[in-house]
């Protein structure tokens, strides 16, 4: 677990009180690393245990955690489905959560590239100077999560022990909109007792793609359908990925087939130690 | 004369798409031909150093066409004039139509041979000429296979991408006899033999046709020079032998110089067919005396090009070169086919390039494509020119909904509305998630929802969905603050799924 602090934003906010019950990771400044958590809607709403892995792993990294709980959504459904105008309270909602903080983390590279990219378009279109403004200011501070803690905390080894046979699905907007690169399988392979096995075709969508899979679900399903079969195929017990959105989908294919593979978002294995197995 | 087939009638994409799924034979054929381009393209892309300052350069030099768009027109018309050409400009379909057929008919002439052109399939060409009573023959291989067909394009490319050899043996066999001269029987599907047949087919045209109708994949600027570039020769042949030559042109086809050309002739094969250089690429500048047509037209075709050039997000799509690039890694396109989309360009290019053209609202199936894509952004990975394609996607699917504003709200608008006001409030998301959890109580004892009814049955038909958790993350926070007190932050199981 060593690395260094290489992101002068991080630190610029002091804290005094280290996170409790762990080495509270120092940062250049000397002070501990405090960041926001954005859980996302679908992970609040759906699958807490995600958010509650994230919390876990972060702190464990020595990190302080916190969750501001004005916080709802990205906007990206509506954004994504023509819903433009009906974004501006979404993103007015999540620039008031988030202000002020130098990291704000998100187990979902979906939802970070929606703030990085689309919160900008959501400004332009409500003709308000000042949300245009705040969203200057907030949205580069948004990272996902194996981002924040390969590039801002500068560690691969997390400390995790999870012992199966496990296969990564990247995902489109990880890898193509914020090009997380290899920074999942960095932080998988550095994992006690993992087996990683190759998912064929691994880069090709799962056809989830928001309300894609509801206005065209024929042809969404054609897609999830070959990238289920590919993770049979791959001989994985698990199936992981840095988005419960496209998990929820592929999952949900894999349970209507009886698959017998079990699907986990990359904050939950990277929570995993020999103490709780 | 063939009757040149319409996309009129052809159902909105999420319709048309869940017909071609079920065509097993199309689904294997498209799987084939757009994997064994995708890996070709791969390699030859692959082995370039400088692959990504070319495709920036293309950008580049397109933006500049477009910015100066009507300087560059102008001197383009005069450089033609000046080479002995005949410039026409075309407002719309219905003019680039008559002006062709008005030229045909000066030569009196009843058919015409045809290079594969993008825009002549826009304004629908073949049709227009049939109607006056001129048969067009198409000369490239895969656009004669679908003539013949009785069929429509589905590949900007390779218009037959969705036939087997074995379907395209048929074809010939069937219809080659009832407009010319026909494939000999014993004829096999073997590619050698096919081209064999159409290559005998099509010499008889070649020799006797008068006019030949063309487009363009370039025109170069400065010299008033336009390029085709083709991998059969068919194109060769009809532009050299006929005594007249009319090309039919989008706008925005344009390159400044000859030094700009060879930019997109590096870029352009190896990301279409995935060859480092094409078979055949021809240059002709207006009219040389005694060598090749001596009558020289250029239609120079708008058809909502100037006002897709208005669209600040969406003129990226006017650098397009028509390579299909997109369509070959397409997830989507590779699934359904190009029918599906209803459109002479199909997959994401279409996609956005569709609506534009004929304008976003004026029919549903239109404003369907927009929404025909996952937004993976692979199209924008590919593509030679870096069109941002999911941008544009976005773009127009806000076009198409404030299109739509205004009358009586339907379901997926008052639900959009109705999640704005929740999601415009943490307190808000949380009574519903209250809401959701206690339902999850009563209702979802297994942890998972199979089928239900419509609408939920677009998403459970196939695919089971979680059930909602008793407590949110937000409510388990706040119950724990934030998992510090005791015994609430082990691992909770992903409900549903876990079954090993």
């Amino acid at each position: 677990m060593d690395g260094k602090c290489d992101d002068p934003r991080i630190s610029t906010r002091i804290h005094s009180a280290p996170a409790s019950g762990t080495h509270a990771r120092q940062p250049c400044d000397g002070a501990p690393v405090k960041v926001a958590l954005f859980v996302t809607c679908l992970n609040d709403t759906m699958f807490p245990a995600t958010g509650q892995a994230t919390v876990r792993l972060l702190r464990r990294l020595g990190v302080e955690v916190e969750f501001p709980s004005a916080q709802t959504c990205c906007g990206q459904m509506h954004v994504n489905s023509g819903y433009v105008p009906e974004a501006i309270p979404v993103v007015r909602a999540f620039v008031e959560a988030f202000a002020g903080y130098d990291a704000i983390v998100a187990p979902s590279g979906s939802c970070v590239a929606s703030a990085r990219e689309q919160h900008k378009i959501v400004a332009a279109r409500s003709g308000d100077r000042g949300l245009v403004k705040a969203v200057d200011e907030v949205s580069p501070h948004v990272y996902e999560l194996s981002e924040f803690i390969v590039d801002k905390l500068g560690m691969v080894d997390v400390g995790a022990y999870f012992p199966h046979r496990v296969t990564l699905h990247p995902t489109c907007h990880s890898t193509r909109l914020l090009g997380v690169g290899d920074r999942p399988e960095r932080l998988l392979a550095a994992v006690r007792g993992i087996t990683m096995v190759d998912l064929p075709a691994a880069e090709e969508c799962c056809g989830f793609g928001g309300t894609f899979s509801l206005k065209n679900p024929d042809v969404s399903v054609a897609m999830g359908s070959d990238k289920a079969r590919h993770v049979r195929e791959s001989g994985a017990e698990v199936l992981v990925a840095g988005d419960n959105s496209c998990l929820m989908h592929i999952g949900g294919l894999l349970t209507r087939q009886r698959a017998g593979i079990r699907v986990m978002h990359l904050a939950e294995i990277l929570a995993s130690t020999e103490e709780a197995a | 004369m063939i009757e040149t087939r319409t996309f009129l009638g052809i159902p909105p994409f999420p319709i048309a798409a869940k017909k071609a799924l079920a065509d097993s034979q199309l689904r294997g054929n498209m799987h084939h031909a757009t994997h064994t381009i995708r890996t070709k393209r791969a390699r030859v892309t692959g082995e370039l150093p400088d692959w990504e300052q070319l495709r920036e350069a293309g950008a580049d030099i397109k933006d500049d066409v477009m910015a100066n768009l009507g300087g560059y027109l102008e001197q383009l018309e005069e450089s033609l004039t000046k080479a002995g050409a005949t410039v026409h400009w075309a407002r719309d379909a219905a003019e680039a139509n008559q002006i062709v057929i008005d030229i045909a008919r000066r030569h009196k002439v009843d058919e015409v041979v045809k290079v594969k052109s993008m825009a002549t399939g826009e304004i629908e060409l073949n049709i227009a000429m049939e109607k006056a009573g001129i048969s067009v023959w198409e000369t490239d291989l895969a656009e004669l296979i679908v003539q013949l067909g009785h069929d429509l394009p589905s590949h900007i490319l390779v218009p037959a991408i969705h036939r087997n050899r074995s379907e395209v043996r048929e074809i010939f066999l069937r219809e080659m006899g009832k407009v010319g001269m026909a494939a000999q029987a014993d004829l096999s599907d073997e590619p050698a033999e096919l081209a064999g047949a159409a290559r005998r087919h099509l010499r008889e045209k070649f020799l006797r046709a008068k006019v030949a109708v063309s487009g363009a994949n370039f025109m170069v600027a400065e010299t008033g020079t336009l390029a085709v570039v083709e991998s059969e020769g068919n194109g060769r042949m009809c532009l050299t032998l006929p005594e007249v030559l009319i090309s039919v042109v989008g706008i925005e086809k344009i390159v400044p110089t000859w030094k700009d050309l060879e930019v997109f002739l590096q870029l352009l094969p190896r990301s279409a067919t995935g060859e480092r250089m094409n078979p055949y690429t021809s240059t002709w500048t207006g009219v040389t005396p005694g060598d090749g047509p001596q009558e020289v037209h250029v239609v120079l075709l708008d058809n909502n090009r100037t006002k897709v050039l208005a669209d600040e997000v969406g003129r990226q799509a006017l650098r397009c070169i028509r390579c299909s690039a997109c369509l070959n890694v397409c997830p989507v396109y590779e699934r359904v086919g190009g029918h599906a989309y209803g459109t002479i360009y199909p997959g994401p290019i279409g996609a956005i390039l569709t609506p534009m053209l004929k304008g976003v609202g004026t029919s549903e199936s239109t404003d369907a494509l927009p929404f025909a894509s996952s937004l993976c952004g692979v199209c924008y990975e590919v593509c030679p020119v870096r069109i941002n394609i999911p941008q544009v996607l976005v773009h127009l699917r806000e076009k198409v909904v404030d299109s739509h504003r205004g009358g009586v709200p339907g379901t997926l608008l008052t639900g959009m509305k109705g999640a704005s006001w929740l999601l415009g409030d943490g307190r808000r998301l949380g009574l519903l998630q209250k809401a959701a959890g206690l339902s999850s109580r009563v209702l979802w004892k297994q942890g998972l929802i199979g089928r239900m009814p419509r609408p939920m049955s677009r998403w459970t038909d196939a695919r089971d969905c979680p059930a909602p958790p008793r407590e949110s993350f937000r409510a388990w926070w706040a119950r724990t603050d934030g998992g510090r007190s005791a015994g609430t932050s082990g691992t909770t199981a992903r409900k549903g799924t876990d079954q090993t």
